[in-house]
């Protein structure tokens, strides 16, 4: 029997919706202003947002109260992502009961990037729990009421827990035997890193084709060519196609500014509308996960373009 | 193993500099595998240390008190007029002699860890005394301390092209290594198995093992 949805995310996708999720990025900041500027961006384009939690180590606003503030402030459904990295199951479940009672209704599980990538290095990197462990967490508070220890929680817990896969990872025999892992434990959707060939994502989509899990594919929209440059030469595993690095390096000839930014925006929105429409067309994909991080300008253009 | 790491030496020369009597031990067992506090580096050291030296020993273990008795029987008197003792163990030998003699300790090494020795010069951490080993289950490959984030359900994501993020991507991740383990002895039911979460209250520190 499905879960019941609490969430508008999961209700979407419970009702056969193919949906869009985007990304906000907290910075190392003691107010909300750039949190909620970027919500009021994405508002409307996509069915809810992650609010990331301290990507590659370095500190940042806590997801939680940003994830909270969108919500309140400017009515976006929040993923509240949450790394094992930083907090032990004490902390993580005392914060899941914290975004439980501030209605936040989805959590993105995340093992959280090595402390050895911090802006501060030094810090202990905790890892008590692992995400499956994480996982199995966040099913009995929200099927049973109780902790791990089973120690009762007053309170309905309505909460969705997320997982992330790789279409990228290398061997991918060891990426689906770990995602089977966590679905069989309870895991309610998984959102997916960034890929870019089709392709490979088709492969990925093939490989998980038996399991029973909605899931959104990770799209990075890129605002310049030295952005997808950059993921090309850095990002391991990960491959950007020529055709597009081509493209892009062609709009950024373009001299004027404001015709400049058109052309890269077309570029994208071309590329990844293509890519969006093959997804939908051939695969039981849920969705498309925008992580268009200091480039949310792009998502409105996209999701419309292929809304048609 | 116990992995030791000589300390610099003017981080020695600063700690020792308050004595004027300093005796040296070194550790027979693990600090001379790893050559940082065997007969050699302990007479290279008291070379360094000049004058100051009144006396040296290599005891087989320092961290096992019998051997401590056993071996400085004979240096009684020394370590009664010695300032300092200057150790070229690791930290549980060190201790031993901080409780056998009650002298100020003044530690030669750091210890990192407990591990492997390839050959001098290439030592690895192999296990973390985590109070619960899983190994059978995992290929014979200690994941708590092999997986840089100790994961019993790895990989993580960080995991690309079979290495791992914490190392900048050189080194082998050890959910890959375990997985390939496993396929080899046909045993891959056991990497998909769900590993509940540790029961971190048997490493509550300080541990100890008093069976009579
Ligand atoms: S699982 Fe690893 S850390 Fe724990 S006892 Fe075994 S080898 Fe040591
Ligand atoms: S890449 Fe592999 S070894 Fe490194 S932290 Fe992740 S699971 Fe552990």
């Amino acid at each position: 029997m499905p879960r019941e949805a609490y969430s508008e995310l999961m209700k979407a996708i419970a009702a056969g919706k193919f949906v869009f999720t985007g990304e906000i990025q907290p910075k190392k900041a003691a107010h909300f202003d750039d949190v909620i500027r970027v919500a009021k961006v994405l508002k409307g384009h996509v069915v809810a947002c992650n609010v990331t939690d301290n990507p590659r180590a370095h500190a940042y606003l806590s997801s939680l109260s940003a994830a909270h503030i969108i919500q309140r402030e400017v009515g976006m459904e929040a993923i509240c992502q949450m790394t094992v990295r930083d907090r032990n199951r004490l902390a993580l479940l005392s914060e899941l009961l914290g975004a439980a009672a501030l209605g936040i209704r989805n959590v993105l599980t995340m093992s959280g990037d090595h402390t050895s990538l911090s802006d501060n290095p030094g810090a202990m990197p905790v890892y008590d729990l692992d995400t499956a462990q994480f996982v199995y967490m966040v099913r009995r508070m929200v099927d049973e009421g109780v902790d791990l220890e089973g120690n009762k929680i007053e309170g309905k817990v309505k909460l969705h827990v997320g997982i992330v896969g790789n279409p990228n990872a290398d061997p991918l025999e060891v990426e689906l035997l770990k995602i089977e892992r966590k679905l069989k434990v309870g895991a309610d959707f998984m959102q997916t890193q960034v890929v870019f060939d089709v392709e490979k994502a088709k492969g990925f989509l093939r490989g998980v084709r038996g399991y029973p899990v909605p899931i959104l594919l990770g799209i990075l929209p890129c605002r310049s060519y030295g952005v997808a440059e950059f993921i090309a030469k850095n990002a391991p595993g990960m491959s950007v196609p020529e055709d597009f690095m081509e493209e892009l390096r062609k709009a950024e000839e373009v001299e004027d500014n404001s015709r400049r930014k058109s052309r890269i925006e077309d570029v994208n929105v071309r590329y990844f509308a293509d890519f969006i429409r093959e997804v939908k067309r051939t695969t039981h994909a849920s969705g498309i996960h925008i992580m268009a991080v200091g480039y949310e300008g792009v998502v409105k253009a996209l999701v419309e373009s292929v809304s048609k | 193993m116990i992995i030791t790491k000589s300390k610099v030496p003017e981080k020695i020369l600063e700690m020792t500099k308050p004595y004027k009597r300093i005796f040296i031990v070194g550790c027979g067992t693990c600090s001379t595998a790893c050559q940082t506090g065997g007969e050699e580096q302990v007479k290279e050291m008291a070379e360094r240390l000049g004058v100051k030296v009144i006396g040296k020993a290599v005891v087989e273990s320092p961290c096992d008190l019998r051997l401590v008795k056993r071996d400085l029987g004979g240096s009684r008197q020394l370590l009664e007029e010695a300032d300092a003792l200057l150790i070229l163990s690791c930290g549980a030998g060190a201790q031993a002699l901080a409780e056998h003699t009650g002298k100020i300790i003044i530690p030669g090494l750091d210890t990192v860890f407990v591990g492997e020795i390839e050959r001098i010069g290439r030592f690895y951490e192999r296990c973390r005394a985590c109070a619960d080993c899983v190994i059978y289950e995992t290929g014979g490959i200690c994941p708590v301390v092999r997986c840089s984030k100790g994961l019993l359900n790895g990989p993580c994501g960080g995991m690309a092209n079979g290495k791992c993020e914490a190392s900048g991507h050189t080194r082998d991740c050890a959910w890959v290594l375990i997985y390939n383990a496993l396929k080899k002895q046909g045993r891959l039911d056991l990497f998909a198995k769900f590993r509940p979460p540790m029961d971190r209250s048997k490493k509550a520190q300080p541990q100890e093992v008093v069976n009579r």
